[in-house]
This record gives structure tokens, sequence and C-alpha cells, in this order.
């Protein structure tokens, strides 16, 4: 026990007479999650749209008005030659063309349907997709107001029948911010990665300085090596994690309806198996260098995987079951949940239950890869 | 000197690929005896070496260490040993003080032995007024003397040193030996590897190690009586060319 303390201390004065390591544990993780939470919003808005108009009529110009009124769509180009109106898709002048048929007027009065086209540049999967859904809901919207007005004047029934009205609730982010969204997720991502970068660098660091050979001569137990160097950052990412809460409040105004005690409860569990990842990472690296790009390897398959951006639900199955061993997935999901939901203990006890059983695997993995004799 | 070997090594051997790097070398070192193990680079010495202090696992042969089988109890060898290695291996970012905590704690001393440990040897070495100065700021010299005397902080009987006067000037390399004088005289055994020659005069015995074999074994006089030489440089110089043409 003794011996664990002394390594944490001297783990802890390492940290704080490195100049360096000071910044890099407060100041870089508050300017990253502030950069990263403005710029990274799965919100589109100014969609580029040109429109080709060959009707010239009343209700076409209504439903150009209707785009335009929206936030989501800037008119690049008003024409009534198609070839001009595609081409601006082409030179990525406009990011969609819509295109209006002639007699779209006559058709709606005399109660026929009638089609109009819109054409979508989807080389960005999120862009296109959200182009396509606004236009259907700005044309479903024009619709329903035309049919009301278009009955009495004719004086028929209906032509069409009433269309079933939806109305949008946003369930846990009513006003649909995406800071606020993303704040949690990029908060567990960051305290995850900084905390496995300095795990497996740190090891493979006093493997070159030759620290580690006199630690290796003492008859220091494995098992107390190991603990030694994890708790230290544990510790250090409960501090971050503190931080980074704060700076989420305060500057974003992050709703916290869950317990605070919970995130930090699963940070617990869910750094041990962060830190066991560094450490395996360092077990298998001889230079700070190779250790770097292991690391990189992983952050990227972690952070691109762990349903940050993209939701998870929507990955091909194999792909859902690699998040599983990915404490990323789990450590988004959960602070989502509990901050932005109010989730409880029973709601995230899958994640609590997965990490339990990761972290002391990881941790074994480490225990047993680790050597204190040389190759 | 009582017969009583506290190293003993039979046909050691340790090899990495093809490559041996270790040969079958055997001896005994006895207790309290300075024993210099002497060689080229890499003629073997380190590995040796490391084999002896549990931080390699040898591919044949027999060694035990303090009593204990290097294949067997390395981790109880580690209890018993000092150990000093070619780089400069105490934490630069602690202090003195730190440093000589943390490695008392390790070895298992107490708070008050280590409080004492820390005032002998700060009054030892002369060091009492950088007690408080991080480690990396000192001189070579003192970065030395002090690493050998926190590798005997848990007072072993054997300590092991690899090259511990690598970079040094002359007059901290003389007030070096002493302190190893010093401990062989407090019955510390010591096991040294060096590239000076005129260090090797100082041993109790040398062997010499060539190709990763044990090319001679003797007291500093009676080598240069063998081999008719003057000094244990001349020593060297004719073992090393004699190995190199055969």
């Amino acid at each position: 026990m003794r011996i664990i303390f002394i390594l944490i201390w001297k783990e802890l004065l390492q940290v704080v007479r490195n100049r360096a390591m000071i910044p890099i544990l407060t100041v870089i993780p508050i300017v990253q999650l502030i950069l990263l939470s403005f710029a990274a919003t799965n919100e589109v808005k100014k969609i580029g749209l040109a429109v080709c108009d060959n009707d010239h009529s009343t209700f076409s110009r209504r439903l150009r008005e209707q785009f335009l009124s929206s936030d989501y769509f800037v008119l690049k180009l008003y024409t009534d030659d198609e070839k001009a109106a595609s081409a601006t898709l082409e030179d990525d002048q406009a990011d969609a063309v819509l295109v209006i048929p002639p007699g779209f007027e006559r058709q709606l009065l005399r109660g026929q349907p009638s089609s109009l086209q819109l054409q979508v540049n989807a080389i960005n999967g999120v862009k296109g997709g959200l182009a396509g859904a606004y236009a259907g809901s700005v044309i479903q919207s024009l619709r329903r107001d035309l049919s009301l007005e278009i009955v009495p004047v004719v004086r028929q029934k209906p032509a069409v029948a009433a269309p079933i009205s939806v109305s949008y609730r946003h369930w846990y982010n009513p006003e649909l911010e995406y800071q606020t969204f993303m704040v949690p997720g990029i908060l567990g991502v960051l305290v995850t990665i900084l905390t496995m970068m300095l795990t497996a660098m740190n090891i493979v660091r006093e493997r070159e300085i030759g620290t580690i050979e006199q630690l290796n001569v003492t008859p220091i137990r494995k098992y107390q090596f190991i603990i030694g160097k994890l708790l230290p950052f544990l510790f250090i990412g409960l501090f971050d994690l503190a931080i980074g809460l704060t700076a989420g409040k305060l500057i974003f105004d992050i709703p916290m309806l869950g317990s605070l005690w919970l995130v930090f409860a699963f940070c617990v569990v869910n750094l041990i198996a962060t830190l066991a990842v560094g450490m395996l990472i360092s077990t298998a690296a001889e230079t700070q260098q190779q250790a770097m790009f292991i690391s990189w390897f992983f952050m990227m398959i972690f952070i691109l995987m762990s349903g940050l951006f993209t939701p998870i639900d929507s990955m091909p199955l194999w792909a859902q079951y690699l998040t599983i061993p990915n404490p990323i997935a789990h450590f988004v999901d959960v602070m989502r949940k509990v901050l932005l939901k109010g989730s409880g203990f029973d709601d995230i006890k899958d994640h609590f239950y997965t990490m339990l059983i990761l972290g002391p695997l990881l941790i074994s993995l480490a225990i047993w890869r680790y050597r204190k004799t040389i190759a | 000197m009582t017969h009583e070997p506290v190293i003993i090594a039979r046909q050691l051997t340790k090899r990495f690929g093809p490559f041996t790097a270790v040969d079958a070398i055997s001896f005994e070192v006895e207790k309290g005896e300075i024993f210099g193990f002497l060689g080229a680079n890499g003629a073997g010495k380190t590995t040796a070496m490391r084999m002896l202090t549990g931080l390699l696992t040898p591919t044949s042969g027999q060694a035990s260490v303090a009593g204990f089988d290097v294949f067997r109890s390395a981790e109880q060898i580690k209890r018993h040993i000092g150990y000093m290695s070619q780089r400069f291996s105490l934490y630069e970012d602690l202090t003195v003080k730190e440093n000589i905590r943390l490695f008392g704690t390790i070895y298992g001393l107490t708070q008050r032995q280590i409080g004492d440990k820390t005032f002998q040897l700060l009054r030892k070495l002369g060091l009492s007024d950088e007690a408080k100065q991080q480690v990396g700021a000192l001189p070579l010299g003192w970065k030395q003397k002090l690493a050998f005397s926190i590798a005997l902080i848990h007072e072993p009987k054997i300590v092991f040193l690899d090259e511990p006067t690598g970079g040094v000037d002359p007059v901290t390399r003389r007030q070096f030996w002493e302190l190893i004088y010093q401990a062989a005289h407090e019955g510390v055994t010591v096991f040294v590897t060096t590239h000076y020659m005129d260090e090797s005069e100082y041993c109790h015995r040398v062997s010499i190690m060539v190709d990763g074999r044990i090319a001679a074994l003797d007291t500093p006089r009676q080598l240069k009586l063998t081999y008719e030489a003057d000094s244990m440089d001349e020593v060297f110089v004719k073992l090393a060319r004699t190995t190199s043409l055969s």
C-alpha cells in the first residue's frame, strides 16, 4: 500500500513540475471544448438553391418565396433555363435545384396532381439528406395553404384529401441547440483521449529515459506499478471532467438534468478501461513516437465510431458490435443521457456493466503484458 | 577472506536469435569482494549483468545471486541487490530528498529509517545544501555518487555497477572509488563493469570478457605476471589481440 502511495505521489509531483503539463491539462481541453462545440453542429443552414421556373405563375413565385422565407435556403439563381439551373449544381454554386414544370398553377387549380423536381448534390451526405427533407416540408406547407384557399374558389369538393398534419416536438433539446447536444459528448471524448495518451506516453517515456529499468530491478510488484500509474491519471481525468463541466455550464449553459455523481462514477469505471488501453499501447511501443502513432490509430477509430457525430444505430451491424469495446462510445452516450435527458442508473446500467467487465479485463491484459524483464 | 561465494555462475548463456551474446561463462564472486568485469564494447558485459540482476532471463546455464536462483527467484534476488545502470536513472525532475524517499519506500524502509538514511547520505556526500534541488540540475559526478548511494539504501548484500564512472572527471572518479571501497569494507560485494583500465587495478579480482567468453580471470597482479605486462591496459590489449587473431 505504501509503495502504491509513493508511486502516486511521485507521478503527481512530476506532472506538477512539468511546465508544459499544466496548460495541457487545463487550458487546452477548454479551448478544444469551445472550438469543437461551436463548429461541430449537425445543423445545415444556407443551402444554395437554384430555381428553374417554367410556369411563371403566382403559385410558382409563392413556392419560391416559401423556400426563401426559411433560414435554410439561399437563392442562387432564378431562371427558366433548365440547363443553366443544372449547371449551378455542377460547378458547386448551388446545393439543390428546384424545377417547377409548366402548367403547375393550372394543374393545381383544377385539382390535378402536379409534380416538382428537386435535384440535390449528395456529395456531403448529411447536407444532401437534410436539403431534401427541408424542401419536402416547405412544399408540404405550401400545399396545405393552397388546398385551403383553392376549395372555395373552384367550388368543388377538395380534390386533395385533408393532409395529415405532422407536428414536431423536439424532446430533451427543445430549442434544437446543437451546442447543448455536442458539449457533453465532446467533453467525454476529450477526457478519454487526453488520459489515454498521457498514460501511454508516460510509461514509454520512462522506458526511453531508462528510469523504468531502475524500477524493474527493485522488488516492486507488477500490479503495484500498474496501479501506481493508473490512479494518478484517473485523478487527472476526473479533474478535467470537472473543469470541462464547469466550462460547459458557464459558456454554453448546458443542462445538467441527471445526477453529477452518476456522471463521475461512470467516468471512473470508464477511465479504468481507457487507461488500460493506454497501458497496452505502452507495452507495444519502444519509443514515444511509436506510442504516438499507435494511439492515433485507436483514437481515430474510437472517435469516429463513438456515435459523437453519426448515430451508432445507423452503422452496419458489424460496426455496432465494434463499438462495444470502445470506451468513448459508452462515455458519449452516458454523458448525453444523464446530462440532457436526466437518465438515472437504471437507464445506463448496461454501459456501466460493460465497463465493469471491460476495465478489469484490459487491466489484467496490461499487467500480463508488462514485463519486468527485457525481451 | 572466508570462502563464501555470493554470486555463482555456471555455463551461463544468453542468445538473441542466432547471436550468442554471452557464451557459457562460469565464475564465482566472494562476499565483500570487489569484482571487476572488463571487456570491450559489445563483449557481453551488460548482458551478463542483466541476467544476474533478474532483468534478463538466461537462455541456458545456471546462476545464483545472494543464494537465489536467477530462473526461479528473480524477484527474491531484487530484494538483496542494488543496481546502478549505465544510463543515469534516478528521476531528474524529483529532488535529491524525494528520490531517496521514493526508492527507500519501494525497498520497504520505514519512514524513520528513510529519515535517518537521508540524513546520513546527504552528509556523507556533502549534498545537504542541495537536498531540495532537482537532481537534473546536479553535475554528473554528483549524480553518479547519489545514484550509487541510493543503490545501497536498503543495505543490499551485492551491488551491481554498470560503468558507473563513464564520462566523469578523474577527481570525481577517485572519490567514487573511495565510496566503493567503503561499501566493500562494510561487507557489500561489488560487481563492477568498467572501461577504465586504471580502475581495474583497484579491484580485488578482474575478469576480462572477449566475444561473450571470459578470456581471463585473476587478481590484477597475477594477470600482469601471466601476460608479462606492466599495466592492466597492456593485459587487455594483448588479450583482445590474441582472440581476434585466432
